[in-house]
């Protein structure tokens, strides 16, 4: 592929590199109807080609992987934009097809306004949600509207991870027996012939709560104001949102969310989280499903259909959607490391029609394997933001990783009793070393904070100067788990264990 | 007014009436109008995607022409439709434009 030398050049040839496909061409598929959009490197479809094509991949999408059982509740994120208006207008053609080949589950969609992060004006806002409502009304789906500064209002147990209930854990045998049941109630229901979800359905959509308050949305600009840098503004915009949708779906008893995301979004997002130090969860960043939170699965049916696909057919077939200028709209190619990626990819892409598409298959042979020799073990501690497996050591006074953090941490802390405890990179309420219970809160709240994230996530706290302006639960959960680990140290010093410098009489 | 006036008139092409249509976002360089009715004025070389281009940069884009514009073709991740049909399929650049046809740039890029 990459050679270099005579040969290569030898062979160029004087005609362009890439075979256009021209209008006189047919559609490769039905070879009648007149080519509209060329897909991949060089196939031509017509119309009506492309919309079987298109569709097909939905459904084969969410056939395949088999996670989402008859009658369940989904959540479908829309973010207003293409992709994910694309795949709510999928799940309402597929819903609605006849019984044998219709979709099974009982959606709601939520839309996350997103203005106060974004520096826009109320009048915007409000101008856009008028759009938004008016979409979700043609949808008619249960739709919940809600504002980011309602991150301020979560309690801290959204930062948790709950256990899944046995039976909808997905063997083969599960899933076919759940289709059975479902296909069997359904003929004993009768021809009614209803939606699912059109039985309570409450008029219109429902918010959480009424409008934000000035004070939240004043709140949440500042804190967005003080992030450093837009990569961490974006980052830190996609922890929030996150938490707030899987909050909503946890109150209403949703247990999958779909998300949009598609397959250029999702290589340029592997891209970028490799080189936000977030390589460990690739699989489960850009992966069809994404378990993290336990009981609520999120899912990514869009992730095959690349952009220009599904920009072309809410073109041809008329998808509405509602752009809204998001905190990178209109910034210079170098601004932030999602943008710089973006950019990077889509240029390669331009020369290279198979860049997306490889970066994406990459991304799919992504394996979520636990660490060697934790297998039997009780999963360790988890990210506070990003609610992923913690991937750095707490013990770690050996890497320069460890020992710049350590430094770091130690700095901020007024030299005390704790010093003395042993070695000098002790650290305070770290699990694993020992350290006063409740001395973060007195000592330093921001270490506190630092060392229960992720490696990722501790890179964009750096750009964020004060962890005074996050919303209370992040704080709250961070105290409430480091006041745990320091009482289970306590409560372990006490409990004659498999010390090695211990010497137990009669031996152990 | 002879035979060689005329015979030059009929050298240049005539003007066009063409629709040109921005969406995704990249309207925003366009002070949120996503549609224009546009005349490209007559000229010697007849009007194409390439000449387009040069005249919306001129006439049309409001700012920050490099969001839009990469050399003489659009940005990567800008997606071109000439009758609701793919550019690749037309010649790209290359592609004369005719009366009455509509040119959609739609931005595929995160944030327009």
């Amino acid at each position: 592929m990459c050679e270099v030398g005579e040969d290569y050049r030898a062979s160029a040839p004087e005609e362009p590199p890439l075979t256009r496909p021209g209008r006189e061409q047919k559609c490769v598929k039905c070879k009648e109807g007149p080519p509209v959009v060329v897909i991949r490197a060089g196939d031509a479809f017509c119309r009506d080609c492309f919309k079987v094509f298109y569709v097909h991949k939905f459904r084969a999408m969410l056939g395949k992987n088999r996670l989402i059982f008859p009658g369940e509740k989904v959540l479908l994120a829309w973010s207003g934009g293409p992709s994910s208006s694309s795949m709510v207008w999928q799940v309402l053609e597929g819903l609605s097809r006849d019984s044998a080949k219709r979709l099974r589950f009982v959606p709601g969609v939520i839309y996350v306004d997103e203005g106060a992060a974004c520096g826009r004006s109320p009048e915007d806002r409000a101008r856009t949600l008028v759009e938004v409502e008016q979409v979700l009304q043609n949808v008619g789906f249960p739709s919940h509207v809600i504002a980011l500064e309602e991150v301020f209002g979560l309690p801290p147990s959204v930062l948790r991870c709950f256990a899944r209930e046995p039976e909808s854990v997905g063997t083969e045998g599960a899933y076919k027996a759940a289709v059975d049941s479902f296909l069997q109630q359904q003929c004993v229901l009768g021809a009614g012939g209803e939606e699912p979800w059109s039985q309570p359905r409450p008029q219109g959509p429902q918010s959480l709560a009424g409008p934000p308050t000035a004070v939240q949305t004043e709140a949440l600009s500042r804190l967005f104001d003080s992030v450093k840098t837009l990569t961490a503004k974006e980052e830190l915009l996609q922890t929030l949102r996150t938490h707030l949708i899987l909050h909503v779906a946890r109150t209403h008893g949703y247990s999958k969310v779909m998300a949009g995301d598609s397959c250029t979004r999702l290589a340029v997002k592997l891209m970028t989280s490799l080189a936000l130090g977030r390589g460990a969860f690739l699989a489960w960043d850009t992966g069809f499903s994404d378990e993290r939170h336990g009981d609520v699965v999120v899912v990514r049916p869009m992730r095959e259909h690349t952009l220009k696909e599904v920009a072309f057919y809410n073109r041809l077939f008329a998808v509405p959607s509602v752009f809204t200028p998001a905190v990178d709209t209109k910034a210079p190619e170098k601004a932030s490391i999602h943008r710089l990626m973006e950019a990077f990819l889509l240029r390669l892409q331009a020369q290279f029609p198979s860049t997306v598409s490889t970066v994406y298959r990459t991304s799919e042979k992504l394996v979520k394997a636990p660490r060697e020799g934790c297998a039997a073990s009780p999963p360790g501690p988890r990210c506070l933001l990003c609610l992923c497996t913690l991937d750095v050591d707490s013990a770690d006074s050996a890497t320069a990783f460890g020992a710049q953090t350590s430094s770091h941490l130690s700095q901020m802390q007024a030299p005390g009793p704790q010093a003395e405890a042993g070695t000098p990179t002790t650290l305070c309420c770290c699990p694993g070393l020992g350290g006063a219970q409740g001395c973060c809160a007195r000592e330093d709240p921001r270490a506190c904070v630092v060392e229960q994230l992720c490696y990722g996530c501790r890179v964009n706290a750096r750009d964020l100067p004060s962890l005074d302006s996050l919303p209370p639960y992040i704080l709250a959960e961070a105290q409430l788990r480091s006041q745990r680990a320091g009482g289970e140290q306590e409560i372990q010093a006490y409990l004659l264990g498999d010390h090695d410098d211990e010497v137990l009489p009669g031996g152990s | 007014m002879g035979v060689s006036c005329e015979l030059g008139f009929l050298n240049m092409a005539a003007p066009l009436s063409v629709e040109v249509e921005f969406g995704g976002g990249a309207e925003l360089l366009f002070d949120g109008v996503k549609k224009h009715q546009v005349t490209l004025p007559g000229q010697e070389e007849p009007w194409d995607i390439r000449n387009l281009l040069v005249w919306i940069k001129k006439n049309l884009l409001k700012e920050r022409p490099e969001l839009f514009i990469q050399g003489d073709s659009v940005r990567p991740g800008i997606l071109v439709l000439i009758n609701d049909a793919d550019w690749e399929l037309l010649g790209e650049l290359d592609y004369q434009l005719q009366d009455q046809d509509s040119i959609l740039f739609i931005s595929t890029l995160h944030g327009g």
